[in-house]
């Protein structure tokens, strides 16, 4: 809310990142307390989300190309979703129990603590075994980036590390709409899970293998499409499907601005409604 | 007026409305107003301890919440410390401790050191204050065994004596207690009480507490507010509360058999479940007389005495106040 109106943005941005490390690290230093119950569970999360890509391996065994991509240029597109999910994931995971908390009412507990709810929601339970899917969703696009042989430029080059952290922007924006959604609906935290982690595994394929209507949909209503697919056409010299012009894939930036910009309206829209409901 | 003035909490008028939407049939809905809190006006001086009274629904809870900045008031005025809660919450937050009995504060799956650390930089408290305050509380409170267990698995006494330590690590000017004491056996609730007591005498803070236990109120504080309906119903000292509640005890009779209402002089009966029934008498009059003739008419097997509870003296007064007016 409006806490003070000469406090600038950028203080509070600040705060919130403190708050934010404080909570984390407490978190961390409780895992670290069973280092090797913490390894396991980081290998855990890797191996599950490795599984993913295996079926992609596997799918390859019986053809060489999916939707006109070759094996390289899909470990190109699984890398970057997974990498950029997966930062959104660890930062903003546990946005998933903002309803189990509205309906058990420890919400409260929050609001009488001197940190912005957003940072103490997303931080409590910070789970570093997050970063297994980080790392898996890295070491498939490293293979994919030595495998394909793309015709690289200054460009490009920087387009890769902007895909990833713009792609974690707009993932997080969708995981904090999520939270909010919660806020009115508290049992919405499926219908959140179907939009990031159903979101991550549709970006792993080609746009090509879907209907025209999707992509679409993923561009233009819930802009998924702009945390790889459009950048990531570019770069592999690929026709857009939807025949979009090739500017499009210097938009995600933009577009995860206004994603974490609309985010965060809806973040205040639903504090604003449960703190004069109550419920 | 920075909350240093006599008047520390401020309220004036406030009001809390709550659109609840009811199903009323197949696909239709029906809107009402529920008037949780309706029109309270109070004023606690700093380092009053004051008990906050009434039933389960009276408005007690959102009054604490709106105290908080949890909750926006729909009408009225409202300060604590010269903050208007809702709209500097986080500044608010650093002034008040809350201690929510149904609820910890506490990080539920960390070891309870690390909820304090936790706090001790959140709330930016100087190292040598945080010492300092944690050594007392741990102290006073008999925290050291427990310290590095964590939270989820501490009994619910611990626990409440642990939210405790945590709302005052920072010397909040107010506490605010939601049922502090509620399923405590008598040692931690003895605990409690004395901790609170010496707190407010010795640091001067400010307390508002809600309860449904008389003797909380009855030990720690001189003042008590009863609300109920959403309105303040009684503001005074405690003894006035008796005087105007003609409160009345209950005897709990079980009986060998069922049997049909039974009669004695002085009391009557308020409900009878099989074998078992539930005589109410007034709070000034003996129990004795009333067991022998019981004893002398019927087959009892066992029976004892309730003291009135909260609930029942305010139910009476309400119930007067409806017969007067």
């Amino acid at each position: 809310m409006a806490e003070s109106v000469a406090e600038s943005v950028a203080v509070r941005a600040g705060r919130g990142v403190r708050a934010y490390l404080l909570i984390a690290g407490a978190w961390v230093r409780s895992t670290m307390a069973y280092r090797a119950s913490f390894a396991l569970t980081v290998f855990g999360n890797f191996a599950v989300t490795a599984f993913d890509f295996v079926a992609i391996l596997l799918m390859f065994s019986h053809v060489d190309v999916l939707g006109g991509f070759t094996l390289g240029e899909i470990a190109f597109l699984y890398g970057t979703t997974g990498t950029a999910f997966g930062l959104a994931d660890l930062l903003l995971g546990s946005m998933d129990r903002l309803g189990a908390r509205v309906r058990d009412g420890t919400l409260d507990t929050l609001l009488v603590r001197p940190a912005p709810v957003l940072v103490q929601v997303a931080a409590d339970r910070f789970a570093l075994r997050r970063l297994g899917r980080i790392t898996q969703g890295l070491l498939v696009l490293g293979y994919g980036l030595v495998v394909v042989d793309i015709a690289w430029d200054p460009v490009k080059v920087l387009l890769v590390p902007l895909m990833l952290v713009c792609g974690a922007a707009i993932f997080g924006a969708v995981f904090v709409t999520g939270g909010a959604f919660q806020f009115v609906a508290q049992d919405a935290s499926e219908v959140q899970n179907a939009f990031t982690y159903g979101g991550n595994t549709l970006l792993q394929y080609p746009p090509t293998v879907f209907a025209k209507e999707l992509v679409r949909g993923v561009t233009f209503v819930l802009p998924l499409a702009f945390v790889n697919w459009l950048p990531a056409l570019y770069i592999l010299d690929r026709e857009n499907p939807l025949g979009l012009p090739s500017w499009f894939a210097f938009l995600p930036p933009f577009v995860a601005v206004a994603c974490c910009g609309l985010a965060g309206l809806a973040w205040r829209a639903g504090l604003r409604s449960y703190r004069s409901t109550g419920s | 007026m920075a909350g240093s003035g006599e008047e520390f909490i401020v309220l004036d008028g406030v009001e809390k409305v709550f659109d609840v939407r009811r199903k009323t049939g197949f696909m239709r809905r029906e809107r009402q107003e529920v008037r949780a809190v309706d029109g309270i006006s109070f004023t606690v001086p700093r380092g009053e301890m004051v008990g906050y009274i009434g039933p389960n629904g009276a408005g007690k809870s959102t009054t604490i919440k709106m105290l908080t900045g949890i909750l926006t008031p729909s009408g009225g005025r409202l300060r604590v410390a010269g903050i208007e809660p809702a709209r500097e919450r986080t500044r608010l937050a650093r002034r008040i401790g809350v201690v929510f009995g149904q609820r910890t504060t506490l990080w539920w799956d960390l070891p309870l050191i690390d909820s304090y650390r936790l706090m001790h930089r959140m709330y930016r408290i100087p190292d040598a204050r945080f010492r300092e305050n944690l050594d007392r509380c741990v102290e006073l409170l008999d925290l050291g065994a427990l310290l590095d267990v964590p939270v989820r698995q501490l009994s619910l006494g611990q626990r409440m004596r642990g939210d405790i330590a945590a709302a005052l690590l920072h010397d909040p000017d107010v506490l605010y207690l939601d049922e502090p004491t509620i399923g405590l056996d008598v040692i931690s609730k003895a605990k409690v009480r004395e901790f609170l007591r010496d707190l407010n005498a010795e640091a001067g803070t400010t307390v508002l507490l809600t309860t449904h236990d008389l003797q909380d109120i009855e030990q720690l504080c001189k003042r008590v507010m009863v609300i109920d309906h959403g309105r303040l119903m009684y503001d005074g000292a405690l003894a006035g509360l008796h005087e105007i509640g003609e409160s009345e005890r209950t005897l709990v009779v079980d009986f060998e058999r069922e049997l049909p209402e039974v009669t004695v002089a002085g009391a009557r009966v308020v409900r009878i479940e099989g074998p078992r029934q539930w005589l109410a008498f007034p709070a000034s009059a003996s129990a004795a007389p009333l067991v022998t003739e019981l004893a002398s008419a019927y087959p009892l097997v066992d029976l004892s005495v309730r003291e009135p509870d909260i609930e029942a003296v305010i139910a009476q007064m309400y119930a007067d106040r409806a017969t007067l007016g």
